[in-house]
């Protein structure tokens, strides 16, 4: 009886005490966890499926759900960034860039590599070792939602340009180098040597005959 | 919110795009993987700041800066990384990163990869020719 009693003593105890509990989910962790199945499925997709195109597409879902979660976590500035910039933007370039390499539409045999099993065994390991760790370590933490949102566009917005005003200017000045590298990256370098023959055929009427009248004279004077 | 949950989903995304940029051959499929990777770090960012902000009344949303930091050199890192494909794609005719073996050290199976790339590229210079 006595057993019966604390035992349900802990069980009563143990809830009201943090309030929290694991057979009791909140909207907001069932919501989180069926949009984080749908995410990691998606991305299991992703980088399983054979059709090059649908690879791209599947992420888009897989970074959106993300973009979900961010929303449920409360930060809704770094979720619509999300959407921008990886949905909009992001994916758009990985579709252009599979586009331009002219990738198979539609299945290509030869999507994965020889070493799919070695990098299966890797990934596998590597996720029971990190998912242990992780759920070992944050067993017993919960994030409390309940109080004003932890990422408003107005609580963002203060910390980025009081406390992170450098960093930001210096992450200016890194988008202008990457979009300085992109573009001299993907200048033809072979279109260099052919112009010269138009020019050279252009010009051999006009400019050999004027550096000739001007130099030729000068260096006379300084051969005489 | 158990914090768990979007420690273990971060953890397990990140696994899923390392099993995609061991496996996959193709430079754009490996550049999808490194951005699920990049995202699997966010969601830990804003999870832990999120936790961090009410837990220890921490004020200086370095989670949330850090979030929108890595975003943007995500942003940068996608354009430079196309930009290299690209470049690869018009002087190899492939974007198979399993055939791009030229620092390869030692002869061996890689002669033939080169004949066969030395080959293409003489098919692509007669072609543009």
């Amino acid at each position: 009886m006595t057993l019966t009693a604390a035992v349900a003593a802990a069980s009563t105890t143990a809830p009201s005490a943090e309030g929290h509990g694991f057979l009791s989910p909140t909207g907001v962790e069932v919501a989180f966890l069926l949009v984080g199945l749908l995410t990691f499925g998606a991305a299991l997709v992703t980088v399983t499926t054979r059709q090059l195109v649908h690879a791209a597409l599947w992420l888009v879902v897989a970074l959106g759900g993300l973009a979900v979660e961010y929303l449920l976590l409360s930060a809704e500035f770094i979720a619509w960034v999300q959407v921008l910039i990886y949905v909009g933007s992001v994916v758009v370039l990985l579709l252009f860039g599979l586009m331009l390499t002219k990738a198979p539409i539609g299945r290509s045999p030869d999507a994965d590599s020889g070493n799919r099993w070695v990098a299966l065994i890797v990934a596998v390991a590597a996720a029971a070792t990190l998912v242990w760790v992780v759920a070992d370590a944050f067993r017993a933490t919960w994030i409390d939602l309940d109080g004003a949102p932890a990422g408003s566009t107005e609580v963002t917005g203060e910390s980025l340009f009081r406390n992170w005003v450098l960093p930001f200017e210096g992450l200016s000045v890194l988008l202008l180098a990457a979009l300085v590298g992109a573009i001299v990256l993907s200048r033809k370098a072979k279109e260099e040597p052919s112009p010269p023959p138009v020019n050279s055929h252009a010009g051999a009427g006009s400019s050999p005959s004027v550096p000739d009248s001007r130099n030729h004279p000068i260096e006379q004077e300084g051969a005489l | 919110m158990h914090l768990a949950l979007p420690a273990v989903l971060s953890a397990l995304l990140f696994c899923t795009g390392l099993y995609g940029v061991l496996a996959r051959r193709n430079a754009i499929l490996v550049l999808m993987s490194v951005e699920l990777m990049l995202n699997a770090v966010n969601l830990n960012l804003v999870a832990f700041d999120v936790w961090l902000s009410s837990t220890a009344e921490d004020t200086l949303h370095s989670g949330q800066a850090l979030t929108l930091f890595t975003i943007a050199v995500a942003a940068a890192e996608i354009g430079i990384g196309l930009a290299i494909v690209l470049a690869v794609y018009r002087n190899r005719g492939t974007s198979d990163i399993d055939k791009l073996r030229d620092t390869a050290e030692g002869p061996g199976p890689d002669d033939s990869d080169s004949d066969a790339l030395a080959a293409e590229r003489a098919e692509k210079a007669e072609a543009s020719a």
